[in-house]
């Protein structure tokens, strides 16, 4: 009852002074909408730049890293806890690049409830041929299936079928910065060298582009199969395994337990790519920090509005004290005013922010550099409506704050008797 | 012996800004249920400023008061804000109507405040108040439409709404003219023998307080009659 009375009265205090209450809420609307179309797009930006190398980035990699061995045999011959041995200029001896036992790590790892998948790997050096130039490489054996599910293999395969690869016998995917130096064209033959001098001939099937020049101009793509034999190895020769987890943040903990339980080196995202981390958070705050300048500048204006309506309803308030209202009615009355206006002006935001960022999302945006993307990135994230709806009530609750204790506190024997 | 419905006791007041100066000195009456009383003075007398006191808008004096046998120094703002709406109805100099409502809506807001009657039965009684001082007709419209002298009607009608104790009025004719004065005077008489209504006036036309039942005169801050 009694708050219906507030909110009748407040309504007609608003509806007294509708423009410049629409003034107001315009300016929320304003900086609702702009808060989130810059979130969204902000976001969008950001996951696209992390896409770029996190896509295609397996979340821990084991490996076998060439590096002199923690024992050394002096180690064992002299046991005294008494004696400390200094070794100088120790080397790694020869030791084979390959991952021991690969068969039965994937299968450990495909039954691990963490894991989303496995994607094994050939990493190897070689030289394209061109005429009498020899152009250094380097050529993945992939599991095409695990590596399209995985890290997106076949959206960046710019021309040619990505599953001829493993169709094809003998067939390569070249990188497009190697295909444009050798002037090949799809169905061509490329003549690559191994590290052990071995000339092959492969089919070209396609062309991938990353994105990035400097991976485009020297890596190209092989099936684990075909880069077996290109090395002459046999077919349980793997290098890498790639792991992709269901939970990103759980890398760091998991790449330590995987490097203690298969006895490889493991290396986490987070670790190999530190600085998109960053790159994101910092973006990530200045569109925050903008998105929040805007709402306070738009509280300041409802705070403008509702201290010149109190000037101008002195003699009202005075009468409704006078008449029996409280200080916390009236206080009541202009916190409501303030609301209403953060609650329209807010919800009209959040309608005109989804509408502009949709209108964003459909703007053309092609760049070579990525052929992935068509338009401009927009992400869809109801957190950013949440926190733009909540900043929008708090901020006009504060911008109603001040002007309603004024009123409050209004004594009405002093405006009554100037009269 | 009828009831009595205020009563205060040494009300001592003073100004402190700039230098302290005393505006009432031992205030001292009774006011009972059914009277039809006026206070007189010069301007400047302090009989605005006692008003204020004992309508409980101005907390700020030394003393006792006691409306409905209840003593009211020492309330909080919303306790005091209850007993005016419950308790003290207004006429002031200015009509102070609200010119974002209806005249009815006007009349029925401290009605509504009050809560005591459903929001029906509170326009219900607002249109009897408007029909015992002949407005009834303009109920609907906004305030801005009327006279000077229906205005003041009006918050005499809004003034009654909870059947005050007691009505209290801060020169209600002072700004009109003699027509409408006479008008506005009859209506008091008419609430004090008509309805049993107690009413406490502030004035300072002789002519008017001649009328009332007793005269309360000021100077100086003192009662002297």
């Amino acid at each position: 009852m009694k708050y219906k009375l507030i909110a009748d009265i407040a309504k007609s205090l608003l509806l007294a002074r509708w423009k410049q209450t629409l003034v107001a809420a315009v300016g929320v609307t304003f900086s609702i909408t702009m808060f989130i179309t810059l979130l969204s797009f902000m976001s969008g930006l950001n996951d696209m730049l992390d896409g770029l190398i996190l896509n295609r980035t397996p979340h821990i990699r084991l490996y076998k890293d060439i590096k002199p061995n923690a024992q050394q045999p002096i180690a064992l011959a002299n046991k005294k806890d008494t004696t400390y041995n200094f070794i100088h200029s120790v080397k790694p001896k020869r030791e084979r690049v390959e991952l021991f036992n690969s068969a039965s790590i994937m299968r450990a790892l495909q039954q691990d409830t963490r894991v989303l998948g496995v994607a094994p790997k050939i990493a190897t050096q070689i030289f394209y041929n061109v005429g009498a130039m020899n152009i250094t490489g380097v050529i993945n054996g992939i599991d095409i299936d695990a590596e399209s599910r995985l890290f997106y293999f076949k959206d960046y395969v710019v021309a040619g079928n990505y599953m001829d690869l493993k169709n094809v016998p003998n067939s390569i995917i070249l990188g497009k910065g190697v295909a444009d130096k050798l002037m090949l064209n799809l169905g061509d033959m490329i003549q690559v060298t191994t590290t052990k001098g071995e000339q092959v001939p492969l089919k070209v099937v396609g062309y991938f582009q990353s994105g990035l020049l400097d991976i485009d101009k020297a890596q190209s793509y092989c099936s684990i199969a075909t880069t077996q034999k290109l090395l002459g190895e046999p077919n349980n020769y793997i290098t890498d395994l790639q792991i992709k987890l269901k939970d990103v943040a759980l890398a760091p903990p998991l790449a330590k337990e995987m490097q203690a339980k298969f006895g490889v080196d493991a290396i986490d995202v987070q670790t190999a790519n530190a600085q998109f981390e960053t790159g994101s958070s910092i973006r990530s705050l200045i569109s925050y920090a903008v998105g929040i300048t805007l709402l306070i500048v738009a509280g300041f204006g409802i705070y403008n509005i509702l201290n010149m309506m109190i000037y101008e309803k002195m003699d009202s308030i005075a009468i409704l004290k006078a008449t029996g209202f409280s200080g916390s009615d009236v206080h009541a009355i202009f916190i409501s005013i303030a609301l209403s206006i953060g609650i329209v002006g807010g919800a009209g935001g959040l309608l005109f922010g989804l509408g502009l960022s949709s209108i964003i999302d459909q703007i053309p945006f092609n760049t070579s550099s990525l052929p992935t993307i068509k338009t401009y990135p927009i992400i869809y994230n109801p957190t950013f409506y949440i926190i733009a709806s909540i900043f929008s009530i708090v901020t006009t609750y504060f911008a109603g704050f001040f002007p309603s204790r004024k009123a409050s506190k209004i004594d009405p024997v002093i405006i009554i008797r100037g009269k | 012996m009828s009831a009595i419905v205020l009563e205060a006791k040494h009300i001592n007041k003073s100004f402190h800004d700039p230098i302290t100066i005393p505006v009432l000195k031992d205030i001292s009456f009774q006011l009972r249920e059914s009277e039809f009383v006026s206070i007189i003075g010069k301007s400047g007398c302090g009989k605005s400023t006692l008003l204020y006191i004992l309508s409980t808008m101005d907390t700020d004096f030394e003393g006792e008061l006691l409306i409905n046998n209840q003593s009211v120094v020492g309330e909080t703002d919303a306790a005091l804000a209850l007993i005016r709406n419950q308790h003290i109805g207004f006429v002031f100099q200015f009509h102070y109507l609200l010119n974002e409502f209806s005249v009815l809506k006007n009349v029925m807001l401290p009605g509504l405040k009050l809560g005591q009657y459903s929001a029906a039965e509170v326009e219900h009684r607002a249109y009897e108040k408007l029909r015992i001082l002949g407005i009834e007709k303009e109920a609907l419209k906004k305030p801005n439409q009327l006279s000077g002298g229906q205005k003041q009607r009006v918050a005499i009608a809004r003034a009654l709404i909870n059947d005050p104790l007691l009505i209290m009025g801060d020169e209600p004719t002072g700004n009109l003219d003699k027509k409408n004065s006479a008008i506005v005077f009859d209506i008091f008489k008419e609430l004090a023998a008509s309805y049993k209504q107690t009413l406490l006036i502030v004035t300072h036309d002789n002519e008017f307080a001649a009328n009332t039942q007793r005269i309360i005169e000021m100077e100086d801050g003192k009662i002297i009659n």
